[in-house]
């Protein structure tokens, strides 16, 4: 467990979002071509994260990382074992192909730059996700992936669509994100732990804990949420708002994989109980099965796969809610398969909206002469996620057959499940690949052909590997599959499958699987008909369901606002005095603290009653006065007479100060007031006048009694002697309050300037907002909006 | 309020104030005083002129926006509080320079730099307030 290398992991880490920062510019420069460029990067990262390759086959954790908040024991820190290892070389290595797939898809777009910078920045906090070892850095890179796949989605920014199906995912995934944050705070409370790779070696810590169910309740939200299980899925279907290589990337080959990392990373420690072993199945299952109803139902390309994606992650969350380690090595398997599979398939449909104009199924067709790479592509894709042999979908369906099957009831059904889920699957994966390819040629453009090489390299090569990883399979489980089960299952597995098929259960299933599927291949349309019109009898659906909490949110904030926020100063000022009185008052009563009779002063000079008789006089006027403007300005008489009394009394400073906050108000308010279309007189009827009078006689006594009793408690002067004792020999200031307000408590003065400033820019723009009464005030209700 | 005398008397007074309140920012260290008082006086300085004779004179005579001002001397007190990072004491710490001038020694400071920060943003802020406000009596 030392640390291996830590400075260029670290650099590692950091330079995809380097290269961010650096993708406009080289865009510009390079146009498309600047893919190639930029690919280098995730091929860097590929090639030093394989150099871990050895290591990690033979059983070691890389772990390593830097101090960041020693105080609460926040590190900067990274785990590498079998687990984060593959996704790190998933992220890096599909996202080499998809940054130059981006080139060529996305070729002479404006935004093409911007483009790749958002994806360099997703794979930066892809990498970051998958290797954390700190529970708030996980985190934190949890949240910059919900992030940047909102940017991603919602890329096509002037699209209603892409804006709805970005928030939408941001609402989703960075909700389930606090649920995670929750859960991962209240592990580090329960076990004192905040490392991944410590809280693994603490076997039964949490599962023993009292506060089991709230961790696991808590960490499925996060895991829920981001890897779409039924009911929380509608989003990722959405969210093929998005440019086809985002979907390719984000949405099937890893973001949407985060959630089932998460699980897969807590198994030893959160698995093998009831709880995990009932509800993780349930809902994976569930998921599993609508994911493919729902895909049936599809035409678009783009959409059949985001649903089966839905169902491949119900499938994934099932077997690692399984339990046995067969179902954790088929998990192993699929994972890996379905990330080369459906990038893969992803692409190609790209490929063919590209270059045919549309990727509905039934719009295009008979495009293998035209196509041959992309169908070649297609062709080897589908038949790893039908789990046909030789390709390592295959290997992945026997393990999860050979994990599910037992004679018992409960594993019964799952079984059940999975050969009607992978039927269904091998269903979508062949009208992908085959349907635009075979049959009569159409397609709504003319000249349809493989396009540039930027264009097929990716879904080619990912096709490539489901065939060599394979046909070489015993170093696959060596490097990749073995490593990856034992972190998922806590203790040494090794995997053994190969692509000659054993006489056993799990082939009899597989062929079972392979006759449903091609009886249902042939009545899809049929099939399609029947879900769509299931659906709309059913007519609710969780979208909708979103859309009606968004819209409720907004009108009960609404409604509270417009009871707390009605817009009245009256209300205000009401309020403001109200709270003062009862706060300052009910503890005084009820601790037994008056204030005792303020000691009048033995003599009081000519010039002292004078000028208190002056600040009598102008409150006099102030109740007396018959227009708003004369009440203001004897307002201001008081006021001079309260900084005269500060003169006489030793503090220059402060009285100086009021005399020209004084001017200023008196000025201002004066100017604001001349300006409101405001009856000169106040016309209150009398009853409220006695109530405003009573309320403000209370808040002023509970004010006085107040400032007499601080004014009664013995003075502690530690501060007044240290101020006086250093301000001239530390501050070099004699004038103590200038010192403090610019020296000894200089971050504060700073802090308020800055106030001063904003609430300048606030007054500035309501005054600017009045100038032009011309634009009609947003009342900002929700009912308006629907009216129209 | 445009009568002859005030608006004969205002720019005066005016410019008096400001060169007072640039006095009053300056002696503050030691004696009463200081940046806000200073902002405080000539932000009702431009405010008089503004009565007497108009915004658009004083807008031409501040000829900075009067946030732009603001924002300056919010500018000017973060950096007179940054400096001391170089030097390897803590944010906000005051550094002091003597430098001899004519024989008299010119103490100039850090603490001196964000007083004068102080004084700009209050006078922006304050200003442009009174302004817009005047603005919308005049029109």
């Amino acid at each position: 467990m030392d640390a291996y290398m830590p400075s260029t992991t670290l650099f590692v880490l950091l330079l995809p979002f380097i290269a961010a920062i650096f993708a406009p510019a080289l865009t510009r420069l390079f146009k498309h071509n600047a893919a190639w460029l930029l690919a280098i990067v995730p091929v860097a990262i590929f090639w030093h994260f394989s150099s871990f390759l050895p290591d990690v086959s033979r059983g070691e954790v890389v772990t390593g990382g830097y101090q960041w908040i020693p105080a609460f024991r926040v590190n900067f820190s990274w785990l590498i074992d079998g687990l984060s290892l593959t996704f790190a070389l998933l992220i890096s290595g599909i996202g080499a192909l998809i940054v130059l797939y981006s080139g060529g898809y996305l070729k002479n777009h404006p935004h093409l730059g911007r483009f790749f910078s958002f994806i360099l920045m997703f794979m930066g906090s892809m990498l970051g996700l998958v290797t954390s070892d700190n529970f708030l850095m996980f985190f934190v890179f949890w949240e910059l992936t919900s992030i940047t796949s909102f940017l991603l989605i919602g890329f096509d920014h002037k699209r209603e669509a892409s804006r709805r199906a970005a928030l939408q995912a941001l609402v989703v995934t960075g909700g389930g994100g606090l649920f995670l944050l929750a859960g991962l705070l209240l592990i580090w409370n329960v076990t004192g732990i905040s490392e991944m790779s410590l809280l693994l070696l603490s076997h039964g810590a949490l599962a023993d804990s009292p506060f089991y169910i709230a961790i696991f309740v808590l960490v499925l939200g996060g895991a829920f949420t981001k890897s779409a299980q039924f009911p929380l899925h509608f989003w990722l279907p959405n969210a093929m708002e998005a440019p086809t290589p985002v979907s390719a990337y984000l949405h099937s080959a890893t973001m949407v994989k985060a959630g089932v990392y998460l699980l897969m990373r807590l198994n030893p420690v959160l698995g093998d109980t009831v709880a995990w072993e009932t509800v993780l199945p349930i809902f994976g299952g569930t998921t599993l099965i609508i994911g493919t109803l729902l895909a049936i139902r599809q035409t678009d390309m783009k959409l059949m796969l985001a649903y089966t994606t839905v169902s491949s992650l119900g499938l994934l969350v099932m077997l690692t809610g399984f339990g046995n380690e067969k179902a954790v090595e088929a998990a192993v398997l699929y994972l890996v398969a379905h990330s080369m599979f459906k990038g893969a398939l992803f692409m190609v449909a790209g490929a063919i909206d590209h270059e045919a104009g549309s990727r509905d199924v039934t719009k295009v067709g008979g495009l293998m002469s035209s196509m041959p790479i992309i169908f070649a592509a297609a062709f080897a894709s589908a038949f790893s996620m039908a789990g046909l042999p030789p390709f390592f979908g295959f290997l992945a369906k026997e393990e999860i057959y050979a994990g599910l099957w037992h004679v018992e009831a409960w594993p019964l059904l799952l079984t059940l499940v999975a050969i009607v889920g992978n039927g269904l699957m091998f269903v979508i994966g062949f009208a992908v690949a085959l349907k635009p390819f075979l049959g009569e040629r159409k397609a709504p453009n003319g000249h349809v052909h493989d396009g540039p090489i930027l264009l097929w390299l990716g879904p080619a090569i990912l096709a490539i590997c489901s065939l060599v990883t394979a046909l070489f399979s015993s170093v696959t489980h060596a490097f990749i599959s073995s490593p990856m089960s034992t972190a998922v299952e806590g203790e040494p597995v090794s995997v053994h499958i190969s692509i000659i098929p054993h006489i056993g259960m799990p082939l009899l299933l597989s062929l079972v699987t392979i006759a449903f599927g091609i009886v249902a291949y042939r009545n899809l349309a049929r099939m399609r008909e029947a879900m769509a019109r299931l659906l709309a009898a059913i007519g609710w659906g969780p979208d909708k369901g979103f859309d009606q909490f968004i819209r409720g949110t907004v009108r009960i904030s609404f409604h509270v606002t417009q009871i707390v926020q009605p817009g009245r100063l009256e209300f205000y000022m009401k309020t403001t005095f109200i709270v003062l009185a009862i706060a300052v008052l009910v503890p005084m009563f009820m601790f037994d603290e008056l204030p005792g009779l303020p000691t009048m002063p033995e003599s009081l000079s000519f010039y002292e009653t004078a000028i208190m008789a002056i600040a009598a006089a102008g409150l006099l006027s102030v109740l007396y006065a018959k227009d708003r403007l004369t009440a203001i300005v004897s307002l201001g008489i008081q006021g001079f007479a309260v900084a005269l009394l500060f003169m006489l009394f030793g503090a220059p400073d402060l009285s100086f100060t009021q005399f020209m906050v004084e001017t200023l108000s008196v000025v201002i308010l004066a100017l604001a007031m001349t300006r409101l279309r405001l009856t000169p007189a106040d016309h209150r009827p009398a009853g409220k006048k006695v109530v405003d009078m009573i309320i403000s006689v209370i808040g002023a006594t509970a004010f006085v009694m107040l400032l007499l009793k601080v004014t009664q408690l013995p003075f502690d002067a530690t501060l007044s002697e240290f101020f006086t004792r250093y301000s001239l020999s530390i501050a070099h200031g004699a004038n103590i309050v200038n010192v403090i307000l610019v020296d000894f408590r200089g971050t504060d003065t700073w802090g308020e300037i800055a106030v001063v400033m904003v609430a300048g820019l606030a007054i500035l723009s309501l005054i600017r907002i009045q100038l032009r009464p011309a634009v009609p005030i947003a009342t900002n209700d929700p009912s308006e909006e629907e009216r129209r | 309020m445009r009568t002859l005398i005030f608006r004969t008397v205002a720019p005066f007074l005016s410019s008096l104030m400001v060169l007072f309140s640039v006095f009053v920012l300056l002696r503050g260290h030691n004696e009463p005083g200081g940046g806000f008082i200073g902002g405080l006086i000539a932000a009702s300085a431009f405010a008089i002129y503004g009565i007497a004779c108009g915004v658009s004179p004083v807008r031409r005579a501040l000829y900075f926006h009067p946030m732009a001002i603001a924002g300056a001397g919010l500018m000017m007190a973060t950096i007179a509080g940054l400096l001391s990072i170089f030097t390897g004491v803590p944010f906000m710490t005051g550094l002091w320079v003597y430098i001899p001038v004519f024989g008299e020694e010119l103490a100039l400071s850090t603490v001196l730099l964000f007083d004068v920060g102080v004084y700009f943003v209050v006078v922006g802020a304050i200003t442009s307030i009174a302004l817009a406000l005047e603005e919308r009596s005049t029109d």
